[in-house]
């Protein structure tokens, strides 16, 4: 479809390496998920499901008050907030701070907020030198990538791709064995995370009653992150807000689960002030950053604000047969998957990418995964009538229009509709014969778009309603 | 004798006849007397997926006139089904007259396998086809009517039939309307993947309650030079 990257879309689809690589990844992910929600081992699922959605539902109705009370709780614990309208006013606050404190080097935790803001980029322009400490998004930095997927984001990467890389960036030995590698990694970023003076994280949940926030992860890097430099900056969407600490025992029964298949990560951890008298570790500063970016603008939205219950498990993607097929780089935005496709015309404009609610065959396994329930083909279709109405204008657009009219006044008249459906039985009776013959019609876009891929049979010679009336007839004689 | 309507879809009526035959026979075998309304053409899918939701609304209605009186109605397509039950609702949220209609009819409109099994309570419908078959889920189907384990009934019933399932079932074709050809090489890979996964089973045919998914399968499988073949759950009931 116009406007989409084609090109890009066919190389990914003709590269057999990644095709198999994305394919078994997610499908592995799919069947790990599979295993820890069948009623057998989780007879209360659904009900979780339908929890997490009114408690997410609540919550957004209900945003400017458990902000509020967040971040009344961080203070209590004497933590800062700091409200974001945008990415630059988060670069600006850590620019700030580092140049304040005198700091060059920062660790990252792993953080799909900070990717929406590109926070590595702007902040190595201003001097900085942000490193990612979770393996995979060590990798994507090293590479000079986006992530490829919201919790895997080296999912594409072979590990002979990851040797070449670390050999390349890092002037070590080849080495292709994971393990291996991890060490390496590892030995790297121990000496990063001694001497970086600002540990960066993003948050899963921002507790409200408490004014904690609620990380979880796999590797052990975001403790590392949160604990060994002097400051820690957690940056958090605001949609991240949940209202008590014990709704805590639905969504983290859900999140493990649904993003990788664990029951539960293997580090859940409660991060609230700063490290206070008597204890052993902890930062001295500690500020969580409240990001806006749209956010607002879509909470606005009473059709479509439940784009903000998501959070962020990624098994839409895992599950989405388009995901499957192109990846995560096809997308336009750092989210892709389903989720992306709802909310990046939401951040970015409907007309930024009219074509990517379109990229999407509705098959509703994005839904029937989806921990907090989001209908994301109900919103799709929404996205879509409202490209339609934004693109008015445009010719082809004009186009499509006039055909969908011309379409619509048809099937509104049984006896036209029949007439025309002879006229195509006669003409394509023969088939595609017919239709190579014409080749005018090869190109039509529409019909060359099919037999691109596909063949199709011959129209019959006579319609359903012909054959009908038919034996009706015969039964009557 | 308890009378249906059907409603065969613009693309039964259109492309495949056949089934749209199958279905009347099935249901006449069974007891039911059936009615074609004549003056059916299409529920208004193809516009509401596109994002025309004005042309969508107008088609809608036609539909909803022309079924005002049916006591059941019945449709060879769980996504056609789907349409008219959920996305009616949807379209008509602002035009309270039309929601009535909508409401009126939702619980009166039942996909073919389903009818079988939850209005006329019959599982054997005296079928017989002598064949090894794998059946598709359809999405809209299996995820907006969830009907699942009701056309495996059904075809468990059929003499000389073996079902073996496909790995991918559940996986969609990748047809979803305009989807297949604005995006072709996407739908296209999709197709492709399903048909690996039919051709590990072995089975000689694609059982399907959608005729749009199986035009995606029979047209990818001719492409990849397979003569398995496609048919409508109804086409194999109606099989003797």
């Amino acid at each position: 479809m116009t406007g989409a990257p084609e090109n890009q879309i066919r190389n990914t689809l003709e590269n057999q390496h990644l095709q198999t690589a994305i394919y078994t990844a997610t499908g592995r992910l799919m069947s790990h998920r599979r295993a820890v929600v069948s009623p057998e081992v989780l007879p209360d699922f659904q009900e979780l499901r339908t929890q997490a959605n009114l408690i997410k539902k609540h919550t957004i109705e209900n945003l400017d008050y458990y902000l509020e009370q967040f971040a009344s709780n961080v203070a209590a614990r004497g933590g800062k907030v700091i409200w974001a309208r945008d990415g630059a006013a988060v670069v600006d606050f850590l620019a700030k701070l580092a140049k304040e404190k005198n700091v060059r080097l920062i660790v990252k935790a792993k953080s799909m907020t900070s990717e929406e803001i590109e926070l590595n980029d702007r902040l190595g322009r201003h001097g900085l030198e942000p490193v990612e400490t979770d393996l995979g998004e060590y990798i994507v930095q090293l590479a000079h990538e986006r992530p490829y997927h919201i919790v895997a984001p080296a999912l594409h990467k072979t590990r002979y791709e990851v040797a070449d890389l670390f050999t390349e960036r890092l002037g070590v030995e080849r080495e292709t064995e994971i393990e291996r590698q991890t060490k390496i990694a590892r030995s790297v970023l121990r000496e990063k995370f001694l001497s970086a003076g600002i540990g960066i994280s993003g948050a899963n949940f921002l507790v409200a009653d408490s004014g904690a926030i609620v990380l979880v992860t796999n590797e052990g890097n975001a403790r590392m992150a949160t604990t060994l430099p002097r400051i820690h900056v957690a940056i958090a969407g605001i949609e991240k807000v949940i209202p008590r600490a014990q709704d805590l025992a639905v969504f983290l029964k859900l999140l493990g689960r649904s993003a990788t298949g664990q029951p539960l990560t293997v580090y859940t951890s409660f991060l609230s002030g700063p490290r206070r008298e008597n204890e052993i570790d902890g930062p001295d500063e500690f500020y969580v950053v409240l990001l806006d970016n749209g956010r607002t603008r879509l909470l606005a939205d009473r059709y479509k604000r439940e784009s903000l219950y998501c959070i962020r498990c990624g098994a839409c993607l895992n599950h989405c047969p388009v995901y499957r097929k192109v990846g995560g780089h096809n997308y336009p935005w750092v989210y892709s998957g389903p989720i992306g496709k709802i909310i990046t015309p939401q951040y970015l404009g409907v007309t930024h990418d009219p074509w990517l609610p379109f990229a999407s065959s509705l098959c509703g396994a994005c839904e029937e995964v989806c921990p907090v329930k989001i209908r994301i083909p109900r919103l799709l279709l929404k996205l879509r009538s409202e490209v339609v109405k934004a693109k008015m204008r445009d010719p082809q657009s004009r186009l499509e229009r006039l055909g969908f009219r011309v379409w619509a006044w048809v099937m509104c008249r049984p006896k036209l509709y029949e007439m025309l459906g002879a006229m195509g039985s006669a003409v394509f009776g023969n088939g595609e014969a017919w239709l190579r013959r014409a080749p005018g019609l090869m190109n039509y876009g529409p019909v060359k778009a099919w037999f691109s891929q596909r063949d199709l049979a011959p129209m019959p010679a006579r319609s359903f309603r012909q054959m009908w009336r038919a034996r009706r007839k015969a039964a009557q004689d | 004798m308890p009378r249906v309507s059907v409603f065969v879809t613009c693309i039964v009526d259109q492309m495949f006849p056949k089934v749209g035959m199958a279905m009347v026979e099935v249901l006449e075998r069974i007891g039911y007397d059936v009615d074609f309304p004549e003056e059916q053409t299409c529920c208004g899918q193809p516009a509401f997926n596109t994002g025309y939701r004005e042309e969508a609304r107008k088609v809608a209605r036609h539909f909803l006139k022309v079924f005002r009186d049916a006591e059941y109605i019945v449709v060879p397509s769980g996504s056609c089904t789907s349409m008219i039950a959920h996305q009616y609702r949807e379209l008509f949220a602002k035009e309270p007259e039309w929601l009535e209609a909508t409401n009126a009819i939702e619980p009166r409109i039942w996909e073919f396998s389903k009818f079988l099994l939850e209005v006329a309570k019959v599982e054997d419908v005296g079928a017989r086809l002598e064949r090894v078959v794998t059946f598709h889920d359809s999405c809209h189907g299996l995820r907006g009517l969830g009907i699942k384990e009701g056309p495996r009934r059904l075809l468990s019933r059929v003499r000389g039939l073996t079902l073996r399932e496909m790995d991918a079932a559940e996986e969609c074709c990748g047809f979803g309307g305009t989807f297949s050809v604005k995006f072709p090489e996407i739908s296209g890979g999709m197709a492709r993947t399903k048909i690996d996964s039919i051709l590990r089973t072995g089975a000689e045919l694609v059982v399907g309650i959608d005729v749009s998914c199986l035009l995606q399968i029979r047209g990818a499988l001719s492409r990849a030079g397979s003569t398995i073949g496609t048919m409508h759950l109804a086409e194999v009931l109606a099989h003797r």
